[in-house]
C-alpha cells in the first residue's frame, strides 16, 4: 500500500499545519492501546488502528456506514463507565455525522474520548480536499459544541498533551490531530462486521 | 428497577406499560429526537435514574449510538417519528451486516387522518425503506396491539438478534391536528 502515495503527489499542496506523519503520530498519541476499547472510522483510521493492535478484540473497526464511528463510541461508552473508550476516526468520516459531537457534549460521558485524524482529505477515494483544508476547524466545533476539554496537535511537541488527554479527565474530550495526507499503514483486518461484533463481545464483556 | 409503575399518580397509559415492558428487558439507553408521539416514553426515561435518556440531533445518530450498546452489553431503544426512518438507511448497514439486534418505536405521520401533506412521503415509505434494509416491521392500531408488538419486539430483537421496528400508527395515536 506504501507505494502508492507520499502524499504530495497525490494530495497537492498540503496546508502547513498538516505536517505530522499519521504512522508515528498515531501510536505515540495512543501509548498503551490495551487500556481502551476502541472504535475506529472507515478506511485510513481503520488500517491505523489495526495496524496498531494487530486487529485487537478490542477494538470494532467500520468499513461502511460513513458518519457511526462516534455515535457507536458514545453507546459504548455509555454501556461500560468502567473502561475507557477511545473513538479514532477521519475528518471525512466525522464531517458526515457532525451533530454526533453535539449529542456526545451533552451526554458527556468522562470515559469517552474522540481522536479526529485530520489530513484535510478524503484518501480512500483519491485524496480530494475535505472541508477542513478549506478553513473547516474541527476543533473549534466540538468546543462550540459543548465538549469543554479539546486540543488541536499539529506538532510532536503537543502530542504529550493529547496522551494525557484522552487518558485522564471528568469529562469527554476530543483531540484534533493533524497530519499529512500520506498513506495509512497497510494491514489486513477482518472486514466483516458480524464476526468483528461477535470477537469484540465475546473479549470484552464482563 | 426503580422504572416501574412512575406514572406520577395518574392511571398508566398504554405507553407506561410499553416502558415498563422495556425496563422489565433491561433497556437502558433511550435515544430518540423529541416528539409528541413519543412523549411519555421519553418523559419516563428523563426522569428515570436507572437509565441514559439521550437527544440526538438526527436519527442516523441513534442507529450507531445502539450498535455501540450492544457492543457493551446492554440494551437499547430508538424511538422515532417516521419522518425520521429516512435518516437512517445508509446506517442501517451496520445493523444488518453486523447483526446487532436493533429496535424501534416509530410514531407514524403521514397516515391515518394525516393533515400535513408533507409527511406523506416518508409515511408511505416508511414501511418498505425498513424492509428494504432488513427490519422488520410489527404495525399497531390499538392499545392492546401495540403492548404485544412491543413484547413480541423485545423477543424477536433481544433474544433471536434481530431488527424490528413496532409503528405506532395515527389509529393508535391520532392524527395532529392543524
Amino acid at each position: 500500500m506504501a507505494v502508492h502515495s507520499t502524499g504530495k503527489d497525490a494530495a497537492g499542496a498540503v496546508a502547513p499545519a498538516f505536517v505530522l506523519d499519521r504512522r508515528e503520530a498515531i501510536p505515540k498519541l495512543v501509548g498503551r492501546h490495551e487500556d481502551f476499547l476502541i472504535v475506529t472510522g472507515l478506511a485510513g483510521t481503520s488500517r491505523d488502528i489495526a495496524a496498531l493492535t494487530e486487529d485487537g478484540a478490542h477494538t470494532y473497526s467500520m468499513a461502511g456506514a460513513m458518519g457511526g464511528a462516534c455515535m457507536i463510541g458514545l453507546g459504548l461508552a455509555l454501556a461500560r463507565r468502567d473502561k475507557r473508550v477511545l473513538v479514532v476516526t477521519g475528518d471525512g468520516e466525522l464531517l458526515m455525522n457532525i451533530g454526533s459531537l453535539a449529542t456526545i457534549a451533552v451526554m458527556n460521558p468522562p470515559n469517552l474520548s474522540v481522536v479526529c485524524v485530520d489530513n484535510g482529505h478524503y484518501g480512500e477515494t483519491g485524496y480530494q480536499k475535505s472541508h477542513t483544508s478549506l478553513g473547516v476547524d474541527l476543533e473549534r466545533i466540538a468546543s462550540g459544541s459543548g465538549i469543554k476539554r479539546t486540543l488541536t496537535i499539529e506538532a510532536e511537541a503537543d502530542i504529550a498533551a493529547g496522551t494525557r488527554l484522552i487518558r485522564e479527565g471528568n469529562a469527554s474530550s476530543f483531540v484534533l490531530l493533524r497530519v499529512k495526507p500520506t498513506e495509512p499503514p497497510a494491514y489486513k483486518r477482518d472486514l466483516d462486521p458480524a464476526t468483528t461484533r461477535t470477537r469484540f463481545r465475546a473479549a470484552n464483556l464482563r | 428497577m426503580s422504572g416501574e409503575g412512575k406514572t406520577g399518580g395518574k392511571a398508566a397509559t398504554w405507553q407506561d406499560q410499553v416502558y415498563d415492558l422495556l425496563r422489565q428487558h433491561k433497556v437502558t439507553q433511550f435515544a430518540y429526537v423529541p416528539d409528541a408521539g413519543h412523549r411519555i416514553l421519553i418523559d419516563r426515561s428523563l426522569a428515570d435514574p436507572d437509565v441514559h435518556s439521550v437527544a440526538l440531533t438526527t436519527e442516523e445518530e441513534g442507529v450507531a449510538l445502539l450498535a455501540g450498546a450492544d457492543l457493551g452489553g446492554a440494551r437499547g431503544v430508538l424511538l422515532m417519528q417516521s419522518s425520521g426512518v429516512g435518516n437512517c438507511i445508509n446506517m442501517l448497514s451496520l445493523t444488518s451486516g453486523g447483526r446487532f439486534p436493533f429496535l424501534a418505536l416509530i410514531s407514524m405521520r403521514g397516515d391515518f387522518g394525516e393533515g400535513n401533506p408533507w409527511q406523506y412521503p416518508m409515511g408511505k415509505a416508511t414501511e418498505p425503506v425498513l424492509e428494504a434494509m432488513d427490519v422488520t416491521c410489527l404495525r399497531a392500531e390499538t392499545p392492546q396491539e401495540a403492548l404485544a408488538a412491543v413484547a413480541a419486539a423485545i423477543t424477536m430483537v433481544f433474544q433471536a438478534g434481530r431488527a424490528v421496528a413496532v409503528l405506532f400508527t395515527q389509529k393508535l395515536l391520532g392524527a395532529k391536528k392543524f
